[in-house]
């Protein structure tokens, strides 16, 4: 599978943040975002997964499932965790699970997925009550929930530990070496196999 | 259809869990419904000519109170963003988030409706008439309100915005939930007035998320 992106033009407000942007990530590869606060990662993150339509360019797959959108083939992680307060962290993994996976998940995936983030002792414990950290690692797990093969994380490291970062990249290292695709914006020198950078840079204001 | 339910299942469990918009709803509801009779004088038969009149605006203002909840706390907490990467297209979301707002208030402010009756010395007779046209109506209000909602999710303090939005769709119901129960105390039944009702809640049903997904994809931008 290979995500392409063709000339992409992308405006926020009036102003240009992605002019004529071409790359194509392969399967097994991991492409790392790189550039200043305000260079258009989260921008790009955003048009990849179909929330933003680009001025003019486009965003495809090639080689996954004809009949899925690339938004349908991808878990997002933005700077919200969508984790709900009222539910135990097992509640909000499970509804992910159920909402976002297909119907021949085996039972213990979501164990796996809470322990592999280091959630299953509070598996029980209401989502209100966990630090931020937590949460964000919650919010991870979410990409361990179901099968998706195109992983889109936009700073995921944020509020994490040295610990749980590590935890975060051998994910992503599992998740490209089974043939998987991610991109990743991030600030840290983060240990990706395979991974190449793309250093996206500030555009000046549009004429 | 799993995603359908696990999200409708989902909803009604934060709705008990956090529990303040109903109580809110029918909070409001008992309270504009009790002040009318002390505003307007002690003139049962007055009351009783308008009870149906007012017990259908204020449900439909105490409604108004909890349509920013369908989506505005998803919003916030990026489940939004997530829920529109599902297989489930943004209408049915739309759809299965209006069904468990209507489930959560709408019933219960049915159900609230007749017991608030009594207060306005509504007539005996009418209160058979009175569930069913709210039973039938308020998908409509539920339904037609999640595009209000949809519109104004990214609008800090949109409230005033919502009901100027969505006040104006709820006229249709406004008018034919009063005159099916004025409608059966005269010679022709309620019939029409009646279906017409049930017609327009079902064209809400289905037109509501349809507008509900295409706010909520110009929101996402």
């Amino acid at each position: 599978m290979q995500l392409i992106a063709e000339d992409l033009i992308v405006e926020r407000g009036g102003r240009l943040v992605i002019d004529g942007l071409s790359f194509a990530v392969s399967a097994g590869e991991a492409m790392v975002l790189a550039g200043a606060n305000g260079a258009g990662k989260t921008t790009l993150l955003r048009t990849l997964a179909g929330y933003i339509r680009p001025s003019a360019g486009s965003v495809r797959c090639e080689g996954g499932d004809v009949e899925l959108t690339v938004a349908e083939q991808a878990h997002v992680i933005g700077h919200a965790n969508a984790v709900k307060s009222s539910l135990t962290v097992f509640e909000n993994a499970a509804f992910w699970s159920e909402f976002l996976g297909s119907a021949n998940e085996t039972g213990g995936h979501i164990e796996s997925a809470l322990r592999n983030f280091g959630l299953d002792d509070l598996a029980e414990f209401p989502a209100a009550y966990l630090s931020a950290g937590q949460r964000r690692r919650l919010g991870l797990a979410r990409l361990l929930l179901a099968k998706r093969p195109l992983w889109l994380l936009d700073e995921p490291t944020v509020s994490l530990d040295v610990a749980s970062t590590e935890r975060l990249v051998s994910a992503v290292n599992e998740h490209t070496r089974a043939g998987g695709l991610a991109i990743v914006a991030t600030h840290l020198p983060l240990a990706l196999e395979r991974a190449r950078t793309l250093e996206l840079v500030s555009l000046r204001m549009a004429a | 259809m799993n995603s359908f339910w696990a999200l409708v299942r989902r909803d009604l469990r934060l709705a008990v869990r956090e529990g303040g918009a109903i109580g809110t709803a029918l909070g409001f509801f008992l309270i504009v419904v009790s002040l009318m009779p002390l505003g307007l004088g002690p003139d049962l038969n007055l009351l009783a000519r308008i009870a149906a009149g007012i017990l259908w605006i204020a449900l439909l203002l105490a409604a108004l109170l909890s349509l920013n909840r369908i989506f505005e706390a998803d919003y916030e907490d990026g489940t939004l963003d997530v829920l529109a990467t599902g297989h489930l297209p943004l209408e049915l979301v739309a759809t299965a988030k209006s069904l468990a707002h209507w489930l959560t208030t709408g019933i219960p402010l049915a159900l609230l409706a007749p017991v608030l009756g009594i207060l306005l010395n509504l007539d005996l007779a009418s209160y058979p008439i009175l569930v069913g046209t709210t039973f039938v109506g308020t998908p409509a209000v539920s339904f037609l309100g999640a595009i209000g909602a949809a519109l104004t999710v990214k609008a800090r303090r949109g409230g005033l915005l919502l009901a100027l939005v969505v006040l104006p769709l709820y006229v249709p119901t406004l008018i034919f939930g009063i005159s099916a129960v004025s409608a059966a105390a005269g010679p022709a039944g309620m019939g029409a007035a009646f279906l017409i009702l049930a017609a327009i809640s079902l064209a809400a049903v289905v037109l509501g998320p349809i507008a509900a997904a295409a706010a909520l994809r110009i929101q996402l931008q």
